[in-house]
């Protein structure tokens, strides 16, 4: 019977021939992500009585959201985590500063092709660049699988997304993600698998095609996946943590919706406020005015998404009464900047550089907006109150156009600098 | 099961985790009882004061899309919403409603039918919400799921499994 990638991979994990969509199936997960609110998920594990978790190796905990503590209560918080992970004897325990979760996973060889990822971060279908299985779940189900090392999961219909030809000049996987956000809505994929084929996305580098996984989450997908290549077994080399089958899904696989789109007629786009799939062509939203940009998060804080933010940046300054944030997604990305001379430019154009992990993007901290005031930003989610107040807006766009309009103080084109 | 009955409290689309709790909460408010304070408030600050037990939430599609934060649940059912009624949810949404047993309804037609501000009753065993344009009748949960809710939620399943395999 010819299944979609998460008809196989399910079947796989539940020791059945196939599955088909909407059975529930119980699976054993390879990875579980867990991040600041591994401290509360302890508390709920607790309740449910557990002492022990049931497999120490499968846990992956790395401090992001607010790292370092802006404050006591942060800080007691992180204490709680560090005493858990040395109770349990969790080995994969990444502190303040390493980096993003979702980064950290592919970074250090964690998440494999073939494998299955569960993570209490909406963001966890990231993970599928590698060719695993992520998805995203809730805190008490999180502590239910540190209990008793398996979930319910519901096999998902799919949506294949097939992009031909290549991208443009100027034009990133951020504008390809974006404009497909835009076209499809927010709740295209909901409770779907998206599958990424076509010569474009192979042709992309893994952190672009990073980008496309991760924001899938805005279009509702349960997971999403893209092949695995040999740029993905390279990366794996020497990195991976056991050894691995990748799993690809059957040509003649049934999908609930399948969608093409020519990578040569993507252009530069912008998600508006308040939600991701406001999208409009960067040259209509030109010339709005800024306060603050901020270039990181999982979505695009790769070195490729720093030297493009660089090559503009060059011999520039930040404009006037603007303020730009960087930080790098993690702490192998920040030293390789380093190395390649980028936090220098970004100093002396007047950026402000900032220790990995997640910053303002959720409004915790590290240059959260003032009332009434206008960002734009490298993230995935632009919605109302998302940097800490509701008073304020958030434009979401590829690393360099975000640099660009730094320097501008408005929302502007590198081309038109 | 007793049947829910309540106020309703119409919105829109695409209502976000952000709205429902907002994100600067998420590791300042921790007890689950001073949740229900925060609950909505980026979208409707009338709510949290004057919300009653067993009042039903209706929205439109997508309900709760953006972040897995539980919260955005847990602040609802601590304050002992009846349901919620949507066009459709945002999946870790609708997983974490059902893990906490707070009853999630997929159904567009009630959804188009109901007014803000009336009553409705909804038979939670056998699929039918009453409301002033009639009755309408939704899926029951699938049996695997309906066991955890059963139990009243994932917390008390969990517990029970664990005592088993011991």
């Amino acid at each position: 019977m010819s299944q979609t990638f998460a008809e196989k991979i399910l079947a796989k994990k539940a020791g059945l021939d196939y599955t088909v969509p909407g059975q529930i199936v119980e699976i054993k997960p390879d990875v579980i992500l867990s991040h600041d609110n591994t401290a509360p998920i302890y508390g709920l594990f607790q309740r449910m009585g557990g002492e022990k978790v049931f497999d120490p190796d499968m846990h992956s905990i790395i401090i992001d959201h607010a790292s370092p503590a802006p404050s006591t209560k942060h800080a007691e918080n992180h204490r709680i985590i560090r005493e858990f992970v040395k109770e349990q004897g969790i080995k994969e325990f990444y502190d303040v500063g390493r980096g993003i979760c979702h980064q950290i996973l592919v970074e250090s060889g964690l998440a494999l092709p073939g494998e299955v990822v569960l993570g209490s971060d909406s963001h966890t279908p990231h993970a599928g660049v590698m060719g695993a299985f992520a998805a995203g779940i809730g805190r008490t189900e999180m502590a239910s699988i540190w209990a008793i090392g398996e979930l319910w999961l519901r096999v998902p219909e799919s949506l294949k997304i097939t992009v031909t030809g290549e991208l443009g000049e100027g034009v990133t996987s951020k504008d390809l993600a974006l404009t497909i956000i835009g076209d499809l809505k927010s709740d295209a994929a909901i409770y779907m698998s998206v599958e990424w084929h076509g010569e474009a996305i192979q042709a992309l580098p893994l952190s672009q095609r990073a980008t496309l996984t991760n924001l899938m989450a805005e279009m509702g997908a349960k997971n999403s996946f893209i092949p695995p290549d040999k740029k993905v077994f390279r990366f794996l080399k020497d990195r991976a943590r056991r050894d691995y089958e990748a799993v690809y899904p059957d040509d003649d696989a049934k999908y609930t919706r399948e969608v093409k789109y020519d990578g040569g007629s993507i252009e530069p786009v912008v998600a508006c406020p308040h939600t991701v799939d406001n999208v409009k062509p960067l040259s209509e939203i030109r010339g709005t005015h800024i306060d603050q940009a901020f270039l990181g998060t999982c979505t695009n804080g790769r070195l490729d998404d720093l030297a493009a933010a660089a090559a503009v940046l060059e011999g520039k300054k930040i404009a006037d009464g603007r303020r730009m944030i960087i930080i790098p997604a993690s702490e192998a990305i920040y030293l390789a900047a380093l190395q390649a001379g980028y936090l220098e430019t970004f100093l002396k154009a007047g950026a402000v550089i900032e220790s990995p992990g997640c910053g303002p993007c959720m409004g915790n901290h590290m240059g959260v907006p003032a009332v009434g005031e206008v960002s734009i930003s490298t993230a995935n989610r632009n919605f109302r109150g998302r940097m800490g107040t509701k008073e304020s807006e958030v434009y979401l766009a590829s690393p360099a156009v975000v640099a660009a309009s730094a320097v501008a103080g408005v929302i502007e084109s590198p081309a038109n600098l | 099961m007793a049947d829910i009955q309540g106020k309703v409290w119409k919105y829109g689309d695409n209502v976000n985790t952000d709205v429902i709790f907002p994100g600067k909460y998420t590791y300042t408010v921790s007890e689950p009882a001073e949740m229900p304070k925060y609950a909505l408030e980026d979208l409707d600050p009338e709510f949290a004061g004057a919300v009653q037990a067993g009042d039903v939430i209706v929205g439109g599609t997508n309900w709760g899309c953006g972040s897995s934060r539980e919260q955005a649940v847990v602040c609802l059912s601590e304050a002992k919403l009846g349901a919620i009624i949507a066009r459709s949810f945002a999946r870790i949404y609708y997983r974490n409603c059902l893990n906490n047993a707070l009853p999630a309804i997929v159904c567009p037609e009630a959804v188009d039918a109901i007014e803000n501000g009336e009553k409705v009753t909804i038979d939670l065993e056998n699929g039918i919400i009453s409301c002033q344009a009639g009755e309408f009748s939704f899926p029951p949960l699938p049996e695997a799921v309906m066991e955890i809710f059963n139990a009243g939620g994932l917390i008390p399943y969990t517990k029970k499994r664990l005592v088993e395999s011991n």
